[in-house]
């Protein structure tokens, strides 16, 4: 921030404001209380001084001249006025310009009525249009997309949608087309808008030329009320402006805020509340009576679900209950799970990864960062999957910069990505090497070898690596953004490659990107194994929270592999699944298949059927987003909040209220009976969380939500005003059920002081490096084994066939084809050449795929893609201990 | 034919090579791609951008602005008449009635014999010979009435073959040498005269303070 | 004032036969300027073209030295030629790059020399085909004869150059829009600030645009020294000029001029020259520079052709384009074609621009045709006024670039100077010269 002394000075409208040099007018104007109209700025684009609407005037020495708004700089002394009489003439010329060819169908037109150009009509425009002439023509609306219709006769050629797509998600699969007056947006024929973003082009459209197929007519946006809310269909965690209209959610919209999604949603997001109204939704608590599942009223289906837990563990003991799952759950609902298991039930074996992920120790140990660090950072290295396909928005944050060459990228991945074509080096990854691959850099760094000797790889990446990184001193601009590269290989070696980088990077941040909604959430809450809520492990806390929930688990329990292998050996008796699908989700699925039908009961806890549905014994309906309240912690660790904007559907609770009453008809009392009690406990009890006040009612000044740990973090920045050209009522959201507090400082700027952590603060220490267990007796696979000679790597796709999605008709169709990605030279000496469709055998299955020849992938392996089919890739995996898995491609 | 044929693919990425970014290709591909087929098929526009490392959208919404570059098949003939200023002064508006009758199409149209596209275009900047015509891009002019309809009839007859190749052939000459410097070289060569010309001015300076 | 007898600069090989070959070329004193020019130091190079203080000749008519001063230091730099002609009426470049390429490129050189640059481009409008295929031979041939590529005549100094076709649209011929045209984009031009081809200009790298008669001259300034150019003409107008007449003469054509000697009279009724009149019929209007400057009417031809006369008295000298309009001219027809060539090639990207050209275009075609209202003659003039306020000259300009501004100037000079013209074809509902 420049000091107020490089401040410049200016007038608007006669009114002095400072600003900084360089600061485009518009935003002064709009700082000193003048609203310039404008259609295409947009604060997070570039400008293109394309509408002329921003015309203000300015002072010169050559006399005051026009000059538009959203592209010229102020500079020190500059007048400026916002209304004069020859801004007026031009402000309303432009407008009678634009409608000259626009239609007046607003009464059948979704923007009617939240519309920029009726409502900067009616401020700044002419009474009525003096053209005699017929309208430009075209065929009302074309789809350009599975999710969006464009209508040409409405467009005001703004290139808004077309900057969107080009410069932030690096995607022109739609431009202009055509010049002057018969400019028109197009696709290239047969080539579809198909971007995951291709909804946040709906979103700033400033006028109705772009819907989106799902909310066509579905309502006027008089009707409409909203709230602020978050996101969870991902661990990004944007924040979103949930509408609804009669008591059902109609529209999500990105929310400005300037440390997490800058307004912007991908598509998963926007439209994910389509899944509410799916037929698959759970509705009714149910039990399973010879062989069908029959809806029985909560307090029957409670009593039942609490003597099956008690007797198993009266007859087998507390480690004879597991609980699989929790990332659906709000951080409220988690921690009343966590203690439901670890204190009623006083088991440890909980856990919220389903052998996919990474452990919770890494993530939670390692310094992290945000995602405003990320882009800030002068140099970040991508670990393992496609950012745009596990973390979409953190992609679109992440884009343009490496674009614009403001981020330098080292990428570390199995197959080429979407960043990788931007990235300055990009070192091909075969799973089990990370750790091999990041000591061969290092050592290239520090000169101690050559580049690339001896580990057998393209020496030019690594020499490019080195130089991008430069020096191992100090890297206070260096982020690491880690995911498992390969869903079916444990993560001994992704460990050994970030331990590596963390050893030898100083001050290098970290972010791991873990897929799955709030799973941060989750592991902060003590949903794993050797950790309670807060960060805290096992060892550390057992005796605070022995002392506090009065009972805590004997002795460290077991994790998703483990509890499964237990079932399937029939040790484990009843499974509760937290919003978990184990047989979809968990790699090896035979093993998932036998534990469930092995365990004596399945508890099944969630909003929508899954394909484990099958083995549920009882099954407990949860409410979905936009009907439950709460908080949510995403992958940097900022918690944010959701929000309640409709009614519960059927009979269906809260997840927190169930356990509630699960623990009550167990004869226990979980301490709290409110989702206010809980929230209050967390922030009194769990370290991590300690200071957070999260009285549901309180006002909040802070929009950015709050970074955790919740004493070591300051305010971020303020919200920036967002972009009020598009849906007027976004400025105004309303923060129902919101806004977080943390601690009771007066002092703007600090969450809380010294004196109120010590009033509230334990003594117990946060979990650290120190807590990463590291195997060293399981060292990679590397060598085939028999005939199958090609290493198995799966990565995932935004859109697989995952429930929330398989739950609604319009994603569906956006789940692609089973790839098969092999090196250009694997598929010679195979046989087999591009689209051509292969069969991939393991030891006991098939699955097909088209082939795509990807020379970023390793010669001696193959690239599937999880879960897109019903022929899945799990079915290739046979034991899911094992590090690699061998399998045969052919024709 | 559709995709642009190996030897023109070959061709054009040694025209790619001219630029410091490919993209700058992309309108010098489309004349080429036009050379080939008449006109821009969706296919050569697919090739293009692979070419050019944009997107075919990329390729066919900056062809759709160019006047030159056809999106949709045109006649073998395409006879441009300006109507512009100085050839309107001289009767150009007239004689595009005469040819819109003539050829049986109106601007814009291409005869059922695929033989002509008439259009009617703004200034081709020979306007001493006005009205001025074009065919593919070819000069013809001052013309009249019965000039036009000679033009027409020698057209058809072949008779012009040498002077006016097939719709869409911009250029009969091709380049003949690649970039005599690469980009490392340039960057070099920048530096050295870089540092001669400091060394210059040094000198100018001691000299002008000697003075 | 006289028609000036002198040794044509530009044009002194246009009427040779095979004038584009490089035998013609070197026959008549060709690439004598660039061995001269490769002797001297750049910074003198730019001193000459300093001095001589050549104006552009692309249309805005800013000094060739100054804008190369302009020129942001930086280890890449690029130059690139303005052959985009598109500007009705204005035919100088097509008989430049048709008749006499090797000058063009040859300026060419002197000027990348002169600027410190290595690689340079020619862009050249892609209607002109005859003339890109010259201008692509004659680059072979400067190839070949060592004028380019690698150690030009071993001077140690090294050029590559690259001929680069237009594809047919009259807003490339804008620099900005040209540089996002080179760098194979849709032709939009950039927005000013920040993007001044000097600074940020090819590539976001500093450029200088020249128009291709402009560097022409360049051969012999640097031969004969900028002094002797300067010595020709008048002022800030300095040297000679070609002009292009075109319209109702007996000799339409281009004829290489002293600037700011001659007048428009002489340019239009010398034997030489235009040769007056046809039908020896009485001038209506003329156009001084391009469709895009205001109308003269009889008044005026006795305005000298110079840069500075013409801009005091409201008009500018623009492409150096004479457009001349007889007696039987229809002031509301050749507005109304005006308009419609700036509604074609408007790049559709500011509305004003985009959609006043339209509607401004569809009203005059209306008041032609027979179907004007009263009220349509003021409202052309207000949708006029909203593309440039206050209809003043020099255009205020409240879009990206002129071309929008340049709308007006047409139909207010018809309305100012033809008022009743309009009005006889709204009363009679039909146009009384047709
Ligand atoms: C709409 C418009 C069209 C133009 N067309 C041309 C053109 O066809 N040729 C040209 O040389 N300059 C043209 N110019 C001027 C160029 O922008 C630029 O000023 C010129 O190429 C610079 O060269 P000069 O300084 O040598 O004249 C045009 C400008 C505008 C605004
Ligand atoms: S004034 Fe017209 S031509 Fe110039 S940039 Fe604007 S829209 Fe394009
Ligand atoms: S020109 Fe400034 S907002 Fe469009």
């Amino acid at each position: 921030m420049p000091e107020a002394a490089d401040k410049i000075s200016v007038t608007v409208d006669g009114k002095e404001v400072k600003a900084d040099p360089g600061e485009l007018i518009i935003e002064v104007a709009e700082r000193a209380g003048a609203f310039v109209p404008r259609f295409c700025y947009h604060p997070r684009m570039k400008p293109v001084g394309m509408c002329r609407m921003c015309l203000v005037e300015v002072s010169s020495p050559r006399g005051p001249s026009l000059q538009p708004a959203c592209f010229v700089s102020v500079a020190d002394g500059m007048e400026i006025s916002t209304e004069s009489e020859s801004v007026q003439k031009a402000q309303s010329g432009v407008l009678e310009y634009l409608l000259l060819n626009h239609p007046l169908d607003c009464p059948v037109c979704d923007k009617g009525g939240e519309c920029p150009l009726q409502d900067q009509t009616l401020a700044y425009g002419p009474g009525e249009s003096r053209q005699v002439e017929e309208k430009r023509h075209f065929a009302k609306p074309i789809p350009i997309s599975t999710l969006v219709e464009l209508d040409r006769e409405r467009c005001i050629q703004c290139a808004r949608c077309t900057r969107f797509a080009n410069e932030i998600a690096g995607e022109a699969l739609i431009d202009f087309f055509g010049r002057g007056e018969d400019t028109e947006v197009a696709i290239f024929p047969g080539k579809p808008f198909d971007s995951y973003f291709a909804g946040n082009t709906v979103q700033i459209c400033p006028v109705g030329a772009l819907t989106a197929t799902p909310y066509r007519f579905k309502a006027r946006p008089w009707d409409l009320e909203q709230v602020e809310s978050t996101c969870t269909l991902c661990s990004v965690g944007c924040r979103v402006a949930v509408q609804s209209s009669a008591n059902e959610v109609v529209r999500h919209l990105g929310i400005d805020i300037d440390s997490v999604n800058h307004s912007w949603l991908c598509d998963k997001g926007r439209f994910g509340y389509l899944a509410m109204r799916s037929e698959t939704r759970l509705l009714e608590p149910s039990l399973r009576e010879s062989g069908e599942l029959v809806e029985v009223s909560w307090s029957d289906a409670l009593e039942k679900a609490a003597a099956l837990i008690s007797e198993a563990k009266l007859a087998h003991g507390p480690q004879a209950i597991g609980f699989l799952g929790g990332a659906r759950l709000t951080n409220e609902s988690a921690y009343a799970w966590a203690k439901v298991a670890k204190a009623v039930v006083a088991t440890d074996n909980t856990d919220a990864q389903l052998g996919d992920g990474i452990p919770a120790e890494l993530v939670l140990s390692l310094p992290r960062a945000t995602i405003g660090d990320a882009c800030r950072a002068k140099k970040v290295i991508v670990i393992g999957e496609d950012l745009k396909e596990i973390a979409p928005v953190l992609f679109l944050r992440l884009r343009p910069l490496i674009a614009e060459g403001k981020i330098d990228l080292v990428e570390f991945s199995t197959h080429e990505t979407s960043l990788s074509n931007l990235a300055k080096a990009s070192i091909p990854l075969v799973p089990g090497e990370l750790g091999t691959r990041v000591r061969a850099l290092i050592d290239s760094i520090k000169g101690t070898k050559d580049a690339g000797e001896g580990i057998g790889i393209d020496i030019q990446e690594i020499k490019n690596a080195t130089q991008t990184l430069g020096s191992l001193e100090n890297n206070p601009d260096l982020v690491v953004i880690y995911s498992n590269s390969s869903a079916i290989e444990n993560t001994e070696d992704l460990k050994a490659g970030i331990l590596a980088l963390e050893e030898s990077f100083k001050n290098a941040k970290f972010m791991p990107v873990l897929k799955r909604s709030n799973i941060f959430g989750a592991l902060d809450m003590g949903l794993s194994p050797n950790l309670l809520p807060g960060r805290v492990t096992f060892g550390a806390a057992k005796e605070y929270y022995k002392k506090q929930w009065g009972s805590v688990p004997e002795k460290s329990g077991m994790g998703t592999l483990e509890m499964l292998h237990a079932a399937a050996e029939s040790k484990i008796k009843v499974l509760v699944l937290l919003g978990c699908d184990p047989i979809a989700d968990f790699p090896d699925a035979k093993l998932a298949k036998e534990a469930l039908s092995k365990v004596d009961s399945v508890i099944f806890v969630d909003s929508l059927a899954n394909t484990s549905l099958d083995y549920a014994d009882i099954v407990l309906a949860a409410s979905m987003d936009s009907e439950r309240e709460g908080s949510f912690t995403n992958l940097e660790g900022r918690i944010s909040r959701i929000s309640k904007k409709v009614s519960a559907s059927g009979s269906s609770w809260p997840d927190w209220a169930i356990a509630i009453e699960l623990a009550d008809a167990l004869g226990d009392d979980l301490g709290f009976g409110s989702l206010d009690d809980i929230a209050k406990e967390i922030a009194r009890l769990a370290p991590a969380y300690q200071g957070l006040r999260s009285t549901l009612s309180l006002n909040s000044e802070v929009d950015e939500g709050i970074l955790l740990p919740v004493k070591a973090t300051k305010v971020e920045l303020k919200r920036k005003q967002g972009d009020p050209m598009v849906h007027l009522g976004l400025i105004s959201v309303e923060h129902q059920g919101a806004p977080l507090k943390s601690g009771a400082s007066n002092e703007p700027g600090v969450y809380s002081d010294e004196k109120q952590q010590q009033d509230i603060g334990s003594t117990i220490s946060l979990i650290s490096k120190s807590d990463i267990k590291s195997d060293t007796t399981s060292k990679p696979e590397t060598a085939a084994s028999g005939a199958k000679s090609l290493r198995l790597v799966v990565t995932r796709k935004l859109f697989d066939r995952g429930t929330h999605v398989d739950s609604s008709l319009f994603f569906r169709d956006l789940v692609p084809e089973q790839e098969v990605r092999i090196h250009p030279e694997t598929a010679s000496s195979l046989g087999i050449s591009s689209g051509e469709k292969v069969s991939i055998s393991g030891e006991t299955c098939k699955v097909s795929g088209q082939v795509i020849l990807d020379n970023r992938v390793d010669q001696s392996g193959v690239v599937l893609i999880w879960n897109v089919s019903e022929e899945d890739v799990r079915s290739l995996v046979s034991n899911s201990e094992k590090s690699a898995h061998w399998v045969e491609v052919e024709s | 034919m559709a995709h642009l044929s190996k030897e023109l693919y070959e061709k054009c990425k040694s025209v790619v090579a001219l630029y410091p970014e490919a993209r700058s290709a992309l309108i010098p591909l489309c004349h080429m791609a036009q050379g080939q087929d008449g006109w821009l098929t969706s296919e050569a526009m697919e090739d293009i951008a692979e070419l050019t490392g944009v997107t075919p959208a990329e390729v066919r919404g900056t062809a759709s602005f160019y006047d030159m570059l056809h999106l949709e098949p045109v006649g073998k003939h395409v006879v441009a008449l300006c109507t512009n200023i100085a050839c309107m002064l001289n009767g150009s508006m007239e004689l595009l009635e005469h040819a819109e009758e003539k050829l049986g199409i109106s601007a814009g149209g291409t005869t059922s014999d695929g033989e002509f596209t008439l259009e009617e275009s703004e200034c081709l900047a020979g306007c001493d010979k006005s009205p001025c015509v074009q065919v593919n891009h070819r000069f013809f002019g001052p013309l009249d009435d019965k000039g036009f309809d000679q033009l027409l009839d020698d057209l058809k007859a072949g008779k012009l073959r040498d002077d006016v190749p097939s719709h869409g052939v911009l250029s009969r000459v091709d380049r003949k040498f690649p970039l005599a410097l690469s980009p490392s070289e340039i960057a070099a060569e920048r530096v050295e005269m870089e540092t001669a010309k400091s060394q210059r001015d040094e000198k100018r300076k001691i000299s002008e303070g000697a003075n | 004032m006289a028609v000036t007898t002198f040794d044509p600069i530009v044009s002194r090989r246009l009427r040779i036969p095979n004038s584009h070959t490089l035998e013609v070329y070197l026959a008549n004193g060709g690439y004598v300027g660039l061995r001269k020019a490769l002797s001297m130091n750049p910074e003198d190079v730019a001193a000459e073209v300093m001095t001589a203080s050549l104006l552009g000749r692309g249309g805005a008519g800013f000094p060739a030295g100054r804008k190369w001063a302009m020129l942001k230091n930086d280890l890449v730099k690029y130059l690139v030629i303005n052959g985009d002609e598109s500007e009705p009426a204005t035919f100088k470049d097509h008989e430049l790059v048709e008749k006499d390429p090797h000058q063009i490129i040859e300026g060419t050189i002197i000027a990348a020399y002169a600027l410190g640059v290595t690689q340079a481009f020619i862009f050249c409008r892609g209607e002109f085909a005859l003339g890109f295929e010259r201008l692509q031979s004659a680059l072979n041939e400067a190839y070949e004869y060592g004028a380019l590529g690698r150690d030009i005549f071993g001077s140690g100094f090294s050029l590559d150059m690259v001929i680069h076709p237009g594809a047919g649209a009259y807003i490339c011929g804008e620099e900005t829009a040209l540089l996002e045209s080179l760098e194979g984009k849709r032709g939009y031009p950039r927005i000013k600030p920040p993007f001044f081809p000097a600074v940020i200009g090819l590539y976001g790298k500093p450029t200088v645009v020249n128009n291709m008669e402009t560097v022409s001259n360049l051969p012999w300034i640097v031969l004969n020294g900028g002094a002797a150019f300067a010595a020709l003409g008048e002022g800030s107008s300095a040297g000679t000029r070609l002009f292009a007449l075109s319209g109702h003469v007996n000799r339409p054509g281009w004829y290489e001029i002293e600037m700011a000697k001659t007048t428009f009279k002489d340019l239009i009724e010398h034997p030489e020259l235009g040769g007056g009149i046809r039908k020896g019929r009485s001038l209506k209007a003329f156009i001084p520079g391009g469709v895009s400057a205001p109308w003269f009417g009889p008044n005026e031809m006795d305005m000298p052709l110079s840069q500075d006369a013409v801009a005091q008295a409201g008009s500018m000298l623009g492409s150096g384009s004479v457009v001349v309009m007889d007696e039987t001219t229809c002031p509301v027809r050749a507005a109304w074609r005006i308009t419609k060539f700036f509604s074609r090639e408007s790049c559709g990207q500011c509305t004003p621009c985009r959609e006043g050209s339209g509607w401004i275009e569809r009203t005059m075609r209306r008041i032609e045709f027979g179907a004007g209202r009263m009220e349509d003659i003021d409202l052309v003039l207000d949708a006029c006024d909203n593309i440039s306020p206050g209809l003043s000259w020099p255009p205020k300009q409240t879009t990206i670039c002129v071309l929008g501004p340049s709308i007006p100037s047409s139909v207010n000079s018809a309305i100012t100077m033809f008022r009743d013209d309009f009005i006889s074809h709204i009363k009679d509902g039909k146009c009384n010269y047709a």
